[in-house]
């Protein structure tokens, strides 16, 4: 694999949707090129950080007012 | 890191009528392994239903297909149920496509709305939460379009593989992320993903932050599964591009 084709399965790579022979074809470039081995690790990192980034709340007086909305509207049509 | 969390409830019919103390074992899975911890909790009453029945022992179980069934025969508290649920979740999607609080809050309320409205069109082919999240995309893009008509188009933009590859690769270090204070590294992290294109950034938003399968973030976009492959290894790699200079272990 070169370094095109890495770019090119990279999502799915990271995402371990990958069959052992082309994830070992990919390893065996990237213990060769560094260059691929930093953007494996960076795009990972980009994922990662996002993933554990403290999630959005659902301000208590939002939820309340979907609550009020959804009972008040949908409760009248039942 | 994807984490799942049980709680299994007490069997007797007798314990789940009861509204005392209840030991429960949580069961939490993730990639590092599964711990079960004991907790008690407390039911709640049902104050609006004093002659409610109680729901029987497999809607009290995780069983959200009762509760999807019972909410497609009109009954709200069983929606109310599934809403409760899911509304941190659609939230959080809703506020990371559209961006903007009362668009993300409008977008919750009328999604939430659609999907009791058209309950009898789910057919439980997929999960009752790839559903929801489906009707709640279209909601926020419908926002996101309102609010910015000009900008906004579903449609990829035109772009070249030559784009894609990264150049000035540095590395970035353990823990990058760690060198910021949580406000600020919420500033780096929300300015990045805003600069995304729409179509990138929902399919960002579904599969790495909503934490859908490729397959799911497929169906809910109504796009097809190398599509969304498409669109993430673009989010992934514009969104690497933004970070790099935040955290590249000596600062450009």
């Amino acid at each position: 694999m070169n370094c095109r084709g890495v770019i090119a399965e990279l999502t799915t790579y990271l995402d371990e949707a990958m069959d052992e022979v082309t994830a070992a074809d990919l390893e065996r470039h990237l213990d060769a090129c560094k260059k691929c081995r930093l953007i494996v690790d960076t795009t990972k990192k980009t994922i990662e950080i996002y993933c554990n980034a403290e999630p959005v709340p659902l301000p208590p007086e939002v939820r309340e007012r979907l609550h009020k909305a959804l009972f008040e509207r949908l409760g009248h049509a039942h | 890191m994807r984490i799942r969390v049980w709680l299994s409830l007490p069997d007797s019919p007798a314990a789940a009528k009861s509204t005392a103390k209840q030991s429960c074992v949580l069961r939490i899975e993730s990639r590092a392994g599964t711990s079960n911890v004991k907790v008690n909790v407390t039911p709640i009453p049902d104050v609006n239903a004093p002659n409610a029945k109680p729901l029987p022992s497999t809607v009290v179980r995780d069983d959200e297909s009762a509760l999807v069934a019972a909410a497609k025969r009109g009954d709200l508290n069983a929606f109310q149920e599934l809403v409760t649920r899911y509304e941190d979740k659609i939230y959080r999607l809703a506020w990371n496509i559209t961006r903007n609080k009362e668009d993300a809050e409008d977008a919750m309320q009328d999604a939430f709305m659609k999907a009791f409205q058209h309950l009898a069109g789910f057919e439980g082919g997929s999960r009752f939460y790839t559903w929801l999240v489906r009707i709640a995309v279209n909601e926020a893009l419908m926002k996101l379009r309102k609010r910015r008509p000009n900008q906004i188009s579903l449609d990829e933009p035109v772009t070249t593989d030559d784009d894609l590859m990264p150049r000035d690769l540095q590395d970035w270090g353990p823990s990058p992320e760690q060198r910021y204070e949580r406000t600020e590294l919420n500033h780096i992290l929300t300015d990045a993903i805003e600069d995304l294109d729409a179509p990138y950034r929902t399919a960002f938003v579904l599969r790495d932050i909503s934490e859908l399968s490729t397959e799911e973030t497929a169906d809910a976009l109504g796009i097809s599964v190398p599509a969304v492959k498409s669109r993430l290894l673009r989010a992934r790699l514009k969104l690497r591009q933004k970070l790099d200079p935040y955290f590249r272990s000596k600062p450009s």
